[in-house]
């Protein structure tokens, strides 16, 4: 296969499994592009993209800009803070009047669910979702996945347990789906409060007892405790939350295996993982890091060979 | 489709061992030159020579590198069938280096021009050749010429020219395809 099969990369759930091998050969030869002495290629010079971020974002905005820029491709930035949509403009008017200056590719995050799902049924331009409230974050599970096969071979047969925050987290169900459609197993730990009723029915196992979830999986995806979403509490306190869920260095040792340690950040360090266990060499939070820039310069590279002069 | 052969084994392993002299000739012992072979088509051909410089005529150390040319390409978004990249392999800095490019069939140059603008993320080269297997004579779209060609051919644009190798297709032949 040469060309994905979507025109946008709205959420994994819309991916094929050929889709994500597609994009993760391609990601090969960009990790090579970066890691040259010049780490630009000039592909994308004719192509223009907006990054418009609706919600706060630091990582996965300046990983996007960087996989644009090392493409050649013309970029705009937008912060909904600066915007005119405080001032009352729709997202459909927004938009349109920054395609209206001849962009052919948005990057989108949104507080509301669907949001990119929204705009590519109502725009000429390719979309693709970095982060819809709490319902998709495609590149990020793209890039966890790949690190996983970077660092185990492969993602099929594998056990992988998400930990944490699951009711708020993006990145638990673009996970969740991106593992599942490679072949893993999957399995979600954290406080019954903080797991979706109906988790269950995605195909992946629940666990509340941390110790027996690690003793089980060969990789634990730590996530961070999304506050900002929660209106009311879920959980008596961060210390007891730490006590129960948080990853310790004395806790891995006691694991008969090594497993490896993933986490999305940004970290909270002390809360759901200590600083030894997050700078461990069973980490590789910093490969996730430097994957994102080549997982999205290869999303971004596929999207853009379909837009036709 | 007409299949007609334009060289055969005997031929090819000639035309090989003539181009390896001629390189000895500019290059000597390949102390500051590397060699580079354009992907996908172009690395059986590099492989190749390396292996006779090495083995035949006794040149040690020869600097090979695959390159492949598809995020540099000017036909991004202007084709029918999308492009696929192969892998780029180069382990070392061309800087200050002769570079031989190789590719089997030189035709509209535009491959080669692409070539050219992918090497700059290597360094800086002192000069850079190119060599062919077949050099298709009035068909570029830009002015590159071949500086060691290993036949030139008169061949209509409808014509296609296909070289294939021991390693990937069996037997070295080189064939012309025509629709009629």
């Amino acid at each position: 296969m040469k060309e994905l099969t979507t025109d946008h990369l709205l959420g994994i759930k819309y991916l094929q499994k050929e889709d994500i091998d597609l994009i993760f050969k391609t990601a090969d030869h960009f990790k090579e592009v970066i890691n040259r002495p010049i780490k630009k290629v000039p592909s994308l010079r004719d192509i223009t993209i907006a990054n418009l971020f609706f919600e706060n974002s630091t990582r996965t905005k300046l990983s996007f800009e960087l996989a644009e820029k090392r493409l050649s491709a013309d970029i705009i930035n937008f912060s909904a803070a600066q915007s005119s949509v405080k001032k009352g403009e729709t997202l459909i008017d927004t938009v349109n009047n920054i395609l209206s200056m001849k962009v052919d590719l948005i990057v989108m995050r949104h507080s509301q669910v669907g949001a990119g799902v929204f705009l590519s049924k109502h725009v000429k331009a390719k979309i693709i979702n970095a982060g819809d409230g709490a319902h998709e974050h495609p590149t990020q599970a793209l890039l966890d996945t790949y690190s996983i096969r970077e660092k185990l071979g492969t993602v099929a047969g594998k056990k992988v347990v998400i930990i944490g925050d699951i009711l708020h987290s993006r990145v638990a169900l673009s996970n969740i789906f991106a593992l599942l459609k490679q072949g893993a197993e999957v399995k979600v730990c954290g406080p019954v409060t903080l797991i979706p009723k109906h988790i269950r029915s995605l195909g992946v196992s629940v666990e509340t007892d941390l110790k027996k979830a690690l003793t089980w999986c060969d990789v634990a995806n730590v996530l961070r405790v999304q506050h900002e979403r929660m209106d009311i509490k879920y959980f008596p306190s961060v210390r007891e939350y730490t006590q129960q869920f948080g990853i310790n260095a004395e806790l891995l040792h006691s694991l008969k295996k090594e497993i490896v340690i993933m986490h999305p950040g940004p970290i909270n360090r002390g809360v759901e993982i200590t600083s030894d266990v997050a700078d461990s060499n069973q980490s590789i939070i910093l490969n996730q890091v430097e994957n994102g820039v080549a997982i999205r310069m290869a999303v971004i590279y596929l999207l853009a060979q379909k837009i036709k002069n | 489709m007409a299949k007609k052969t334009l060289l055969n084994e005997k031929d090819i392993h000639i035309i090989l061992h003539r181009l390896a002299c001629q390189l000895i000739e500019n290059h000597n012992d390949f102390k500051n030159t590397v060699i580079i072979g354009l992907q996908p088509r172009g690395i059986f051909l590099a492989n190749r020579l390396t292996q006779i410089l090495q083995e035949d005529y006794k040149v040690r150390d020869i600097k090979l590198g695959h390159l492949d040319i598809t995020f540099y390409r000017d036909d991004f978004r202007r084709r029918d069938e999308p492009l696929e990249a192969s892998s780029t392999d180069i382990d070392f800095i061309i800087e200050n280096q002769h570079v031989v490019l190789i590719d089997d069939v030189l035709y509209s140059g535009r491959s080669v021009r692409s070539a050219l603008t992918a090497l700059q993320s290597y360094g800086r080269p002192t000069s850079v050749e190119l060599l062919v297997l077949i050099d298709r004579r009035f068909s570029r779209h830009l002015p590159i010429q071949p500086n060691y060609r290993g036949r030139q051919v008169d061949v209509i644009n409808s014509e296609k020219v296909k070289v294939s190798w021991r390693e990937n297709d069996k037997k070295d032949a080189v064939f012309i395809l025509s629709n009629a």
